[in-house]
């Protein structure tokens, strides 16, 4: 197991439902070691999910959490940093539960800056509900509703993320567990609103469709196709043509959305009692 | 659980099968060290070439191996 991060760990609900070969554990892993070395106080913390294979994370963790519908846990996290900006909040969603179903809530959050953590399980496909694609799902690639593969061109979700106003915006996979780890640790200590988007791997209703192999083998295909952004600096577009970048992609200081809503009750109380 | 010592750094790698899947992640990371074996789960089966980098435990995706000092 995780050493001293298992505390964090809903044990008495493991073996978790996800699939042999599901990097959603590795993921999940990466997230209690990073709780683990930032010293998280499991009294002060929320942790938020939305529906999907990956929104079943939030009930192994030993927090205060919330599961909630489906791609609106960024909705529900808003309301509750709002009540108690002292709180740190953290979500973690799926591509689909990010980007389609829940959008709206994405952008709306990375436009506001509020300062939530964000962990977004993207594993190419709505793989709980039978491997239909998804917003995130790449060209070409064929799903249960496109068995001649997918013609529309996928989001960049960090660029998405990082257009839409977050200002700390990361990448990581499965494979690169401990850039994974210190990413959601620079998100979490970042004042505003990140995204981490933890590439990852679905065997079974991705993996097998496209002939990607076994967890293990998606595995090899993140570690070949990720591309550190400093090596990628020096790399021409035909030679990250199919590749992505991991690490730190954008990190800027903006007004954090709870902070200006404090000040401004300050001064809607101010002015009632005609100070 | 299944308890075999590495000697050379007094450290053991404990595998929960209860939670393991069988998923080869491991097996495939470090094949000297850990297969699947013939029930369908992860085990251990040289020890003695176990440098505990932690690579098994980091990507099981079950949260199933641990390495604990003696």
């Amino acid at each position: 197991m995780q050493g001293n991060a298992e505390r964090y760990l809903n044990k008495e609900r493991l073996p978790h439902i996800w699939c042999p070969g599901c990097g959603n554990g590795i993921v999940l892993g990466a997230l209690i070691r990073a709780f683990d070395k930032m010293g998280v106080d499991q009294d002060k913390t929320v942790v938020i999910s939305g529906i999907g294979c990956s929104s079943r994370a939030s009930g192994y963790l030993d927090f205060n959490s919330m599961h909630t519908t489906h791609g609106r846990a960024l909705a529900f996290a808003t309301g509750i940093k709002l009540a108690r900006p002292e709180i740190n909040v953290f979500v973690l969603m799926g591509d689909g539960d990010a980007s389609a179903i829940g959008g709206n809530h994405l952008i709306h959050a990375a436009r506001r800056n509020i300062d939530i953590t964000t962990v977004i399980f993207n594993n190419s496909i709505y793989g709980m509900t039978g491997g239909q694609y998804s917003p995130l799902t790449p060209r070409d690639c064929r799903a249960t509703t496109a068995p001649y593969g997918t013609v529309e061109r996928p989001f960049d979700l960090a660029g998405l993320a990082q257009a839409a106003g977050a200002t700390y915006v990361g990448r990581a996979t499965t494979y690169h567990t401990g850039l994974l780890t210190r990413l959601i640790i620079s998100g979490a200590c970042h004042k505003g609103f990140s995204v981490i988007e933890a590439v990852t791997a679905c065997p079974v209703s991705f993996g097998r469709r496209n002939e990607m192999g076994s967890g293990h083998e998606m595995l090899m295909w993140q570690k070949e196709h990720g591309v550190p952004v400093e090596k990628a600096k020096h790399l021409t577009p035909e030679e990250m043509k199919d590749k992505f970048i991991i690490g730190e992609l954008h990190k800027s200081v903006a007004p954090e959305y709870t902070e200006i809503y404090g000040q401004l009750i300050k001064k809607a109380q101010c002015s009632y009692k005609g100070e | 659980m299944t308890v075999l010592t590495s000697p050379v750094r007094s450290k053991k790698i404990v595998i929960n099968k209860t939670w393991c899947k069988g998923c080869g992640i491991c097996a495939a990371l470090c094949s000297g060290v850990l297969i699947i074996d013939s029930s369908g789960k992860a085990a251990v089966v040289n020890a003695a070439q176990c440098t505990a980098c932690g690579k098994c435990i980091t990507h099981c995706p079950d949260f199933a191996i641990s390495i604990r000092e003696d």
